[in-house]
């Protein structure tokens, strides 16, 4: 298929499925919000979603084929520019170009490597010292699972480096989103970008906040 | 000049010298003494060249023709940018008056794998006129000269094609972009004629040949730095790159 080879039609795949990803992201950070109601709040929270049932693996199946997607294409763009620009000059300044935005395929690795770690450590739990225990209603006691785990300053550094690696990824791919989409004019590019940045922020703040508050009352008490 | 030598500067080049395709080149020093404000940047690389004729030695070898920002031939990375920085100048246009004396230059050629080095500062851009001619015109007959009023377009239409139409085909956007990608230098193209009612016809057509010639060619893909429109002299702006991918992706509607 043309598509699939087309410098356009691969940078389309890339786009919709990291802004699928950016909206995932979202929902995401909304549910675990629930952690600050308490135990009840994001114990009732898991519980509802799993007792989706199949739905759970229906969404599951869909998140891994966003992430694959968007994976292969980002490692083949990658390379073929990689290789399209391979002299490089003795001096060279850039004029428009970020820091996010050269480092595009290092921190997608970063996030591709902390999904695994996150996967492993809170759904699968399978990482050493993960409290698996049930509340007084006999749910998943996932309060006691995170809070306990970030009260380990090793572990809410690798969630927090990966938050980090998630803002640089996203202050240069939601506006680029956009441009890809085609869906960008000299008028709108500035507010654009001044708005996917915004998100990458908010995204940022509203998931460190849950290991820095968890550390800080630790160290507190 | 000689009025001038109170004014005049020495400068210290650092050119990138390749005797051909195939070897290798490196960085040589050369010094560039009483170099007049006035000069233009080509007219400086002229002088050194003079001394190095009278030396016996290779002169520098670069593309040069108009020499007034309209040819798109002078092609010269200086100190790091395409076109060495001037706000849409080309580096013809560029002149001594914006460096100072004891200033170090480095000067190097257009880089990218599509445009492979022939000699010195010279590279080969026929990969440009590749992705034109893959569909960079329109095929309908246009007839005699047609009358002034009969194909109506309005102002801010032909003032958007007029833009896109700026494009002189020098390739200091490829020479800037990270990637070595000609998505500004295509997008340009694919616009301005989508733009117009003589161009509509096959767009759809065109944005397709267009964006796999520029492949062929060994360009890479574009990933939104911008660096683009920042290099170009005559400031064809990264939304004709966003008209391109909407082009392509109506192309895919049809
Ligand atoms: C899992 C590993 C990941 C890798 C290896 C990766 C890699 C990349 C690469 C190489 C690009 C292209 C850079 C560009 O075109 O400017 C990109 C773009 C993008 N990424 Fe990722 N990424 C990953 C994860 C994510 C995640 C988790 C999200 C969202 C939460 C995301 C959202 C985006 C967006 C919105 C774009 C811009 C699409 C475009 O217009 O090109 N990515 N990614
Ligand atoms: S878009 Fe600008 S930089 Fe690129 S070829 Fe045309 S004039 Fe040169
Ligand atoms: S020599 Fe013609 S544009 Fe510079």
């Amino acid at each position: 298929m043309q598509i699939l080879k087309s410098v356009v039609g691969r940078k389309v795949f890339m786009a919709i499925t990291g802004q699928c990803m950016v909206l995932f992201a979202v929902v995401h950070l909304v549910g675990n919000s629930s952690i600050f109601v308490g135990p009840d709040g994001i114990n009732a929270y898991a519980k509802h979603l799993h007792d989706l049932g199949p739905l759970v693996w229906v969404f599951r199946a869909g998140l891994f084929a966003l992430v694959s997607t968007h994976i292969f294409f980002g490692v083949q763009l990658t390379l073929e520019n990689s290789a399209a620009n391979p002299a490089g000059y003795a001096v060279k300044r850039q004029l428009k170009a970020t820091f996010a935005s050269s480092t595009m395929i290092w921190t997608g690795i970063t996030l591709i490597a902390f999904i695994v770690f996150h996967l492993l450590h809170f759904t699968a739990r399978t990482l050493p010292g993960v409290v698996k225990g049930v509340d007084a209603l006999g749910r998943y006691d996932v309060f006691t699972m995170v809070v306990t785990a970030f009260k380990n300053g090793g572990i809410s550094c690798v969630y927090l480096v990966a938050m980090a690696a998630l803002f640089l990824h996203l202050s240069h791919g939601i506006q680029s989103f956009f441009q890809t989409m085609g869906w960008n004019t000299d008028k709108t590019q500035c507010s654009i970008s001044m708005i996917g940045k915004a998100v990458a922020f908010i995204l940022l703040a509203g998931y460190a906040v849950i290991p820095i508050s968890i550390l800080a009352s630790a160290l507190i008490k | 000049m000689s009025d001038h030598t109170t004014n005049t500067m020495n400068l210290t080049l650092h050119v990138w010298r390749q005797k051909g395709p195939n070897a290798t080149g490196k960085l040589e020093t050369y010094e560039a003494k009483h170099i007049s404000p006035d000069m233009s940047f080509l007219e400086m690389v002229d002088e050194v060249n003079e001394t190095l004729i009278k030396k016996g030695a290779d002169p520098i070898a670069f593309d040069h023709d108009c020499r007034e920002g309209i040819c798109g031939m002078c092609s010269q990375v200086v100190n790091g940018v395409p076109h060495g920085g001037q706000d849409r100048t080309t580096v013809c246009q560029l002149h001594m008056r914006s460096f100072k004396d004891g200033d170090n230059i480095f000067i190097e050629p257009w880089r990218a794998r599509a445009f492979p080095v022939i000699k010195d500062l010279v590279v080969d851009r026929s990969a440009l006129d590749t992705i034109i001619q893959a569909g960079g015109y329109t095929s309908c007959h246009t007839g005699g000269i047609p009358d002034g009023n009969a194909l109506l377009i309005p102002k801010p239409e032909a003032d958007y094609a007029m833009d896109a139409a700026e494009c002189i085909g020098c390739g200091a956007c490829v020479a800037g972009c990270p990637n070595g990608s000609a998505m500004l230098f295509t997008s340009a193209k694919v616009a301005q004629l989508a733009a117009l009612p003589q161009g509509r016809a096959e767009a759809a057509v065109r944005v397709n040949a267009m964006t796999e010639a520029l492949k062929d060619c060994g360009f890479g893909n574009c990933t939104n730095h911008y660096e683009c429109q920042a290099s170009c002299p005559k400031g064809v702006d990264v939304k004709f790159i966003a008209k391109l991918n909407r082009e392509y992706l109506k192309a895919l509607a049809n």
